[in-house]
């Protein structure tokens, strides 16, 4: 897979443009997430209060249309943001999408090569 | 005030004199004087000394930012960090002028406590986002946001002449234990 043919979101992005996981205001879980894989891995480490904390601040959507240029993914968990899903839901459910994305990415990325 | 090594000592008299200081910098030599019963060029002596020895570092304004029309928030951050990396993250934190004070504390981890100010919740959540977090060695950030103040006071010297008394007699008392 050379750079050309790798999708920008699959991309693994320097440390000050990674995403930072908070459970509220200034307090940083100490988790980060520097790829799209490294983002859907720590889906399932994090604080559920985390995700329900971003995903309410619209933070995951900002990050994926800005730093991993993923419209489509952004787009998606803005849907799911409007859901009002919380707790176990809302994890299973953001894990779903973003893996079903991230298979389709990387399956793409392969065929293309 | 007695100087043995290039170091200096202070006495009672000096610590008088930060008092008076530390209550209203802008006082005459001749007022503190006359509050301690001392002559002018005593206090002049003495602060031109503590200033030459860096233990008076500065005479500064403390503004009320609520009064003066700064709706600003502040908090109070605690960044754990890994040993190695403390003392940069502490250094690089005293660079960013959002940050008021920085501290390093130890207790079971080691922590670096930092007072920081910012126009609101979001735009401080965005600099611990995007500027704190991201230092290497950074494990984690507990932020506490004040809401009332108290009590705000500089470091508080003893001014109390039985204190300081006191102070030389347990001196006293040590030596003649430890003898």
């Amino acid at each position: 897979m050379t750079s050309e043919t790798t999708p920008k979101s699959l991309r693994t992005i320097p440390r000050e443009k990674a995403f930072y996981f908070f459970t509220s205001i200034g307090n940083y879980t100490g988790l980060s997430a520097s790829s799209l894989k490294d983002f859907l891995e720590k889906i399932n480490q994090v604080n559920i209060k985390s995700l329900e904390f971003h995903l309410n601040r619209g933070d995951f959507e900002k990050w994926l249309n800005e730093v991993l240029e993923d419209k489509k993914l952004a787009e998606q968990l803005g849907r799911l943001q409007r859901s009002n899903l919380s707790g176990d839901i809302l994890r299973s459910q953001l894990y779903e999408i973003v893996s079903r994305h991230y298979k389709e990415l990387t399956t793409r990325a392969a065929f293309s090569m | 005030m007695k100087l043995k090594n290039n170091t200096i000592a202070l006495d009672a008299t000096d610590y008088k004199i930060l008092e008076a200081l530390r209550e209203d910098a802008r006082q005459t030599y001749t007022d503190i004087g006359e509050q301690l019963g001392i002559a002018h060029s005593t206090v002049y002596d003495r602060i031109k000394r503590m200033e030459q020895y860096g233990i008076i570092k500065q005479y500064t304004t403390i503004v009320d930012a609520e009064k003066a029309g700064a709706k600003k928030i502040t908090a109070i951050m605690t960044i754990y960090t890994e040993p190695k990396e403390s003392e940069k993250v502490a250094e690089k934190l005293c660079k960013a002028p959002e940050i008021l004070e920085v501290y390093t504390s130890l207790s079971e981890e080691l922590q670096i406590i930092a007072k920081i100010t910012a126009e609101n919740q979001e735009s401080l959540h965005t600099f611990i986002a995007n500027s704190i977090a991201p230092l290497p060695g950074v494990l984690r950030i507990r932020t506490s946001i004040l809401t009332k103040k108290f009590k705000e006071n500089a470091f508080s010297i003893v001014s109390d002449p039985k204190k300081i008394t006191f102070i030389k007699e347990t001196r006293n008392i040590e030596r003649r234990e430890t003898v």
